[in-house]
């Protein structure tokens, strides 16, 4: 060795793996404008589709005329239902087991439900003629309120299912009801609260909110005449899931559909289902021969496709007077509008929402939820959430402070008293799933620290008695939330998408010069996948991450996958790649073997090479290796260096995360201020910590925004009030607040590099501890939950109703 | 529909196009230009996701006509990296801070920047985050975009910046 050797440390930096702070590959084209989303994708001789759609919630349609539409020039063709039923396309199967409507055939039951689709020389000819297809409806009465869906006499929404007393998930109730659907042990559950020393119970709503990702859904869609075959540009967070239900519905063999998810302009959940603007397009261009785009307004986007959440959950924890949880109850009405479009895993109709026992150790639980129909857009989709955890997280710590409230006991050391211990793990919850690792108690002491705690206790302390005095207006709120997210779908045993079990997939190319490329199932809306994954295969390879390109979204090439949502990217296509890549390691061991003459077993590896045990001198690095891998392969070995893997986790993974925030509220005006917020996350091995903390960042905003502000409200007709950002609320720079990040590391034990994922985290722990702090600082004046969103009306009412304002 | 000719100066060269009189400006340069850094989001002026620089103020091209642009000077995303190729601070400053994360806003949030530090050239963090309140991100939360901005800040005005992206 001379001085020009590089040392280990300076071997290591140079692959940029797993713990480096990388910078995004993505960002050099995208910092230029030239990113390739769907709108930017253009084909020769393409046309353009538009929807005409409902003005009614709910109406009867007498008769659509298109004539005056038709007659427009530039307009290529305009599509009805009748159209779509002559392809037999005119009801379509979501992933959840119902099936909607893709043009309005009979009946419109949402506000702003496709009616007509017309296809024009120009989006503007298309805008046009929309406006001039004629419709003449017979309004019906409107069914707004889920808590009423089942009543007697309630408005029919889906006279198509009248005589069906089954559905996709069993036995239906009532002619407005989905499904049942309960998990855990009501007796045992039932046989807690019989004994309990005290009980809280309390109708916990998390609002209807949307996604709302800044690009809106799209497509291009393509069909060859001549070879049959379909190509399908498209925001698509699942490309494959795509091509299968499009090949299932539209009867086009699956190898002659190509689907390409080019970049995607952030997803949050609204772009993983199927939704007519997808559908009619196909159509479209089968008919007129012609490439068929189709691009969301705003407007459309936050009234149509997609929304989240829409829980109405009543919640009851039984304690005993020192403050140990014996048991939950929970009764859920969802709300999932029109359709059943939610996009959870095919068995489980109400997601993973048992996870709902969060971070504690409840000795019994049992949950029931019941889906409904109301006329409100169909959904829900997980919005930043794997398949309802964030309702489930939202309910669990807004009861837990409602409990410690109720005992008298600090919300923290409440929390701090009943967390599942760190000896625990694996742990079995009451709910039946095995958390697979924690270290809850260290994480909430190292928040509480933090931020000491016990001094904005005490400050909280002194701000009341000055309220209390008349000496402030101000009152003073500490958001304490503990949660712990189930992610990462899934276990094949649990989890599959009509059928197809929720695996996911690499295949790594190593080419003769030592660099590579992956090619995963996911789809990358913003999470930064060419950056990290890249990372993932430096540190199992040895091989620089800058050598690595890493490609999503083309159906034809990538190996299949369920896509990216429910922070399944790293759980299952990371672990996938560092499978793929023990593949390829092991393969390269034997050619080390080979070529240095000694067994395999003989051969140790270091940081970017094999090298022989006890002597190190003699190593063959990756990149000779590559080489030889095309050039001289022991005999009997088949040349070529690459390997795929398709993996099926053996669990989901648990991250968790300790989260406290500070807010002052002004009671005259309802202003609520975030003085601070800190997030302590821990999604086990950190594979990118600027990626992470920005994804945090973000999450947060999320939250804040749902928390605070953020509702898709109908009124009594049905009318959807909040479809464009005049009245739909998010967050601009100056409200968003500024983020403490924070983490402790827990690797999963099951994870072949211990990765939990992430980035959903702060949206399920966030909104939350956003919704306690501000039910804190009104705790101490008897007041036990505030509905979200907390926006400064809510606030002031609240203030009302608690008699704080002068008369 | 009869057509109307503009000419206009984008991103230094100077365009003559026939278009209709409605038709928006973001319109215009995404589909005639080819020039489809500048996004649409919302259509009603709120993201910012369109914002591009004509005559030396950040502006909303979705809410504008392409025929109300005639004779003006126009820098979109495309023309903010320097004149050898190499990026512009501002550029550099949202990959080294991460500033963004699915590149959507990227564009507009950039463009709008880029003018911010020519309107004020070592703005406090209150002033950027009040000076991009016509730009909606979805990702990043903006504190590592504010890191952004006054990283290029730092840079333009050739003082050292310590800070890291979070």
């Amino acid at each position: 060795m001379n001085d020009m050797t590089p040392t280990a440390e300076q071997r290591t930096a140079k692959l940029e793996g797993m713990g480096c702070k990388r910078k995004r590959v993505e960002d050099i084209r995208f910092v230029q404008g030239k990113g390739n989303y769907v709108d930017d994708v253009k084909m020769p001789n393409m046309i353009y589709g538009d929807f005409n759609r409902s003005p009614y919630a709910h109406a009867r349609i007498k008769k659509i005329d298109t004539t005056k539409a038709a007659a427009v020039p530039g307009v290529v063709a305009v599509l009805t239902a009748e159209t779509l039923k002559t392809v037999n396309l005119a009801w379509m199967p979501t992933l959840a087991g119902d099936t909607p409507m893709v043009l309005a055939d009979g009946k419109v039951l949402f506000q702003n439900q496709e009616v007509a689709f017309v296809i024009a020389e120009d989006r503007y000819i298309a805008a046009d003629a929309a406006d001039l297809v004629e419709v003449e409806y017979e309004q019906l009465p409107a069914l707004v309120d889920p808590l009423k869906a089942m009543t007697d006499g309630a408005p029919m929404i889906r006279e198509d299912l009248k005589d069906k007393a089954d559905g996709a998930h069993g036995k239906r109730k009532h002619y407005n009801h989905i499904f049942s659907w309960q998990a855990g042990d009501k007796a045992a559950a039932d046989a807690a609260f019989a004994n309990a020393e005290v009980t809280m119970k309390e109708m916990i709503v998390y609002q209807r909110v949307h996604p709302c990702p800044l690009e809106t859904c799209q497509c291009v869609a393509s069909f060859d005449k001549i070879k049959g075959e379909l190509t399908l540009y498209g925001t698509f967070q699942a490309p494959h899931v795509i091509r299968t239900v499009g090949s299932l519905i539209s009867k086009i063999p699956e190898h002659k559909i190509h689907v390409i998810a080019p970049d995607i302009g952030g997803g949050f959940g609204n772009k993983v289902g199927a939704y007519p603007g997808y559908i009619c397009s196909i159509v479209a261009s089968i008919v007129t021969g012609r490439p068929v785009k189709w691009t969301e307004d705003r407007i459309e986007n936050l009234s149509t496709t997609a929304f989240a959440r829409d829980f109405y959950m009543d919640v009851e924890i039984a304690a005993t007077k020192d403050g140990k949880v014996l048991g939950l109850r929970c009764y859920t009405v969802a709300d999932h509008g029109a359709f059943d479009a939610c996009a959870n895993a095919s068995k489980w109709p109400a997601g993973l929402f048992s996870i709902i026992s969060g971070s504690y150790d409840f000795p019994a639980a049992h949950c029931l939820v019941d889906g409904v129909y109301t006329n409100k857009a169909p959904g829900g989709v997980a919005y930043r959430c794997s398949f309802r955890v964030t309702e489930a997280a939202y309910c669990i710590e807004r009861a837990m402070d409602i409990m410690a409230q109720k005992l008298g006991m600090d919300p923290a050391e409440f929390r701090m008293k009943n967390l599942i211990r760190r000896e625990q793990f694996p742990y079995t919850s009451a709910f039946g799933w095995q958390y697979d690792s924690g270290d809850y108690q260290t994480a909430l002491k190292k928040a509480m620290e933090s931020v000491n705690y016990k001094a904005l206790r005490e400050e909280q302390k002194a701000k009341r008695e000055a309220f209390k005095r008349g000496e402030t207006r101000e009152l003073m709120g500490v958001g304490v939330a503990f949660f712990t997210e189930i992610v990462g779908a899934g276990p094949s045993r649990a989890c599959d998408i009509l059928g197809i079990a929720m695996f996911d997939s690499a295949e790594i190319r190593i080419h003769p010069t030592g660099s590579g490329i992956c090619r995963l199932g996911t789809k990358s809306q913003g999470q930064g996948h060419e950056t990290t994954y890249a990372q993932i295969i430096a540190t199992e390879l040895g091989i620089p991450a800058d050598n690595i390109t890493v490609e999503e979204g083309n159906t034809d090439t990538a190996p299949y996958g369920l896509g990216t949502y429910g922070s399944r990217s790293t759980p299952v296509s990371g672990a996938a790649t560092a499978m793929a890549c023990r593949k390829i390691k092991a393969k390269a061991q034997m050619i080390a073997a080979y070529m240095l003459e000694v067994h395999d077993d003989d051969l140790e590896w270091d940081i970017d090479r094999f090298r022989v045990k006890g002597n190190p001198e003699r190593f063959k690095t990756m990149t000779e290796l590559a080489w030889a891998a095309y050039h001289e392969v022991p005999p009997g070995m088949e040349p070529g260096l690459e390997a795929i893997n398709y993996y099926d986790p053996p669990n989901f993974t648990y991250p968790f995360g300790a989260y406290i925030c500070v807010v002052d509220i002004d009671v005259d005006t309802g202003t609520t201020k975030v003085r601070r917020f800190y997030a302590l996350d821990d999604c086990g091995t950190r594979i990118n910590p600027m990626i992470i903390e920005g994804q945090i960042h973000g999450g947060l905003t999320e939250a804040f925004g749902i928390a605070m502000g953020q509702e898709i409200h109908y009124d009594n007709d049905g009318n959807v009030t909040t479809a464009s950002f005049m009245d739909y609320f998010l967050p601009t720079a100056v409200e968003t607040p500024h983020w403490e990040t924070d983490w402790t590391t827990t690797p999963s034990p099951h994870h072949p590099i211990g990765a939990k994922g992430v980035g959903e985290s702060p949206n399920v722990g966030g909104v939350p501890c956003f919704s306690n702090a501000v039910n804190d600082a009104f705790s101490f004046l008897g007041s036990t939950h505030i509905q979200m969103p907390h926006d400064h009306w809510r606030t002031w009412t609240a203030a009302e109703k608690l008699g704080l304002h002068a008369d | 529909m009869p057509k109307t000719q503009v000419e206009m100066t984008v991103n230094g060269k100077s365009v003559e196009a026939l278009v209709e009189p409605r038709t928006l400006l973001i319109h215009f340069l995404r589909e005639q230009l080819n020039l489809t850094g500048p996004h649409i989001g919302c259509e009603t002026s709120h993201c910012g996701a369109c914002t591009i620089d004509l005559d030396g103020k950040s502006v909303k091209s979705c809410t504008v006509f392409a025929v109300q642009a005639n004779g003006t000077d126009i820098r979109t995303i495309e023309g903010i990296a320097n004149l050898d190729g190499t990026l512009h601070a501002i550029q550099e400053g949202f990959r080294e801070m991460h500033g963004l994360q699915c590149g959507f806003c990227t564009p507009g949030m950039i463009t709008r920047a880029y003018r911010l530090l020519q309107e004020n050239n070592n703005p406090t963090e209150e002033e950027i985050r009040f000076g991009i309140a016509g730009n909606l991100c979805r990702c990043t939360g903006y504190q590592n975009i504010v890191k952004a901005i006054q990283f290029a800040a730092a840079k333009l005005n050739g003082v050292p910046f310590q800070e890291a992206a979070e």
